[in-house]
């Protein structure tokens, strides 16, 4: 079998290691595919290298191909997310003066409990709080926004501005965001740097929230189903492999490379392990499932996951997207998703949707061989993605 | 306010180096039809623009900033003219020749495309020679690292086969011929490798 070059561009963070790992571990070359994995400066230029096929396939934040299939922002090439790529791996934080006003009141950086994080911040602020995230179409955005309105943070609001991460801390520094969500490593690294300390993990506000997609065009998936699936079934093994505690460290140090992220594996190592630092005073808080690339089908694009973060997108945007939503919701591809890896003696949901926020503990579901379990995915305030309310 | 068709068009360029943004200014100017800003920090980047209501918006696609400019396309932006970003729009091959010469363009809705094509293509032109100088700088800087690898690795070779430089390096060459290799690559492996072994 001749071996095709498959150009992706990804943006350096821990959650682009199934990409990455496909690559180095081999599971690319035994579908005789090579992925020639292109490091994009922004999230834009990923975008644009997919829409205007400089790429094929790229590492996308969850809600850009949803929100470019509701017309929002610049470019509206059909999209189609074929596979999860990461479940979670968010934390947000805080800056230097945020952390000491919160330590003042006796905030005890539990890094678990929103509501009270949210209190406290609210009890500390003396105006406006200000948020930086990497992208106006994130997951970062979606966290953010539902956790302020559920908590006291609600009643002043909160500003949120588009930071690159690599430029938080000199945001940070300069005054122009107080605190940040973002992906690691990036929350990592402020902490290294003595600019930041972190308040809370991404799951803390939603438990199973999609984050990176494996996203090409719509017309590509089409036209090439064949490279499709030896790209999915690639990307799914080598996140199989991320799934083992024993490819951790091997993970780490090919992901630390100066090609890849350039920052030290024992960074990127407390995303993959879970075992995150909170500040300079190295408070140690383990964290379950902290970044997911396998278990309880986390590679499957739920349309219900798409659903929801259109419903939020339209909400923010003023779009009434009522009868459209289903339509929407098909950037999300369970089918292909299904067709593709059905090879793979992975097991796959038998439906396409499930409620939202209402799996509470690991739960056994209909699937291909019956031996598929799902694995809690509660919002933190407890509310349920049922359609026929208003969320 | 739009620009009537009379008006200059303001142009807002995203540039931190200095003689870089210097060149655009100039190109662009040289078109007669433009004022020409240019904003060299980040910090505030939305807040900056909006002040100057620029009709184009002009960015280094490689610029990691330009994530924050994507703020301007939405409709609660700091600007109060929606702004489409202009290789998505119907400008067909003028959109893939700013991708392709590395410039990125925000532009106010409604703009007119001949008015928007000659900035354009005056733009285009520019960072594609940016873009190139900088591919070639790249490329002979690489070029240089691979030299001084291989360089080192015959050393190596030289040393343990005793040997002299033309055979160390028909030995790398083989070996690197033999494990569909490139040369610079095996040159690297056994200077690491060296460097393990102490």
């Amino acid at each position: 079998m001749k071996t095709v070059n498959l150009p992706v561009a990804y943006m350096p963070l821990v959650d682009a290691a199934p990409l990455i790992m496909a690559q180095e571990m081999g599971f690319a070359e035994a579908e005789g595919i090579a992925l020639d994995l292109i490091a994009a400066p922004s999230w834009s230029s990923v975008r644009d290298m997919l829409a205007f096929g400089r790429v094929d396939a790229a590492h996308m934040l969850s809600p850009v191909p949803v929100a470019m299939a509701m017309g929002l922002g610049g470019v509206t090439t059909a999209l189609s997310a074929v596979s999860v790529l990461s479940v979670n791996g968010n934390v947000i934080g805080v800056g230097k003066g945020l952390e000491a006003k919160l330590r003042a009141i006796g905030h005890g950086f539990d890094f678990a409990d929103p509501v009270a994080a949210a209190k406290a911040l609210d009890r500390v602020r003396d105006g406006p709080l200000t948020f930086g995230v990497p992208f106006p179409f994130s997951m970062h955005v979606e966290l953010l926004r539902y956790w302020s309105a559920g908590t006291a943070l609600g009643a002043k609001g909160i500003e949120i501005r588009t930071v690159p991460p690599p430029l938080m801390a000199s945001a940070l520094a300069a005054g122009d965001v107080d605190a940040f969500c973002v992906g690691e490593p990036w929350g990592s690294v402020s902490v290294e740097q003595g600019v930041g300390a972190l308040l809370l993990p991404g799951q803390s506000i939603w438990q199973f929230a999609p984050e990176k997609v494996l996203a090409v065009r719509r017309d590509w998936a089409d036209t090439e189903p064949d490279l499709v699936a030896r790209l999915m079934r690639a990307v799914f093994r080598a996140g199989r492999w991320l799934s083992r505690p024993e490819s951790r460290s091997a993970a780490g140090e090919v992901l630390s490379r100066r090609l890849y992220l350039d920052v030290p594996s024992e960074l990127i190592d407390r995303a993959l392990s879970g075992n995150l630092i909170l500040s300079a005073r190295g408070e140690l808080r383990p964290v379950e499932r902290f970044v997911e690339f396998f278990h309880g089908a986390a590679t499957f694009p739920w349309r219900s996951q798409a659903k929801w973060i259109a419903t939020r997108l339209a909400a923010e945007h003023g779009q009434d997207i009522s009868g459209r939503l289903d339509l929407i919701s098909h950037v999300f591809r369970a089918d292909l998703h299904r067709r593709h890896l059905a090879m793979t003696s992975n097991d796959l949901p038998g439906a396409s949707e499930k409620v939202e926020g209402s799996i509470r503990h690991d739960t056994p579901v209909a699937s291909a061989q019956g031996n598929l379990s799902l694995l809690p995915d509660r919002f933190f305030d407890g509310r349920i993605f049922d359609l026929t309310d208003e969320f | 306010m739009p620009s009537g068709m009379s008006a200059k068009l303001t142009v807002v360029v995203v540039e931190e180096d200095r003689d870089r943004a210097i060149g655009i200014i100039d190109a662009l100017t040289a078109n007669g039809d433009c004022d020409v800003h240019v904003i060299g920090h980040a910090s505030g980047l939305a807040r900056k623009i909006a002040a100057h209501s620029p009709d184009i918006v002009l960015i280094d696609i490689d610029n990691p900033t330009r994530d924050m400019m994507e703020e301007l396309t939405l409709a609660s932006g700091p600007l109060d003219r929606p702004v489409a970003m202009f290789v998505s729009g119907a400008a067909g091959g003028l959109a893939q020749a700013a991708v392709e010469a590395g410039v990125s363009a925000y532009v106010v809705d409604g703009l007119s495309p001949k008015r928007l094509k000659p900035v354009m293509d005056t733009a285009i032109a520019r960072f594609g020679m940016v873009r190139q100088m900088r591919n070639e700088l790249a490329e002979t800087r690489r070029a240089l690292e691979e030299r001084k690898v291989i360089d080192r690795a015959k050393g190596l070779l030289m040393k343990a086969r005793g040997i002299d430089e033309d055979a160390a390096y028909a030995l790398l060459r083989k070996s690197a011929m033999d494990n569909g290799r490139r040369v610079a690559d095996v040159a690297e492996a056994l200077v690491t490798a060296s460097g393990l072994l102490g």
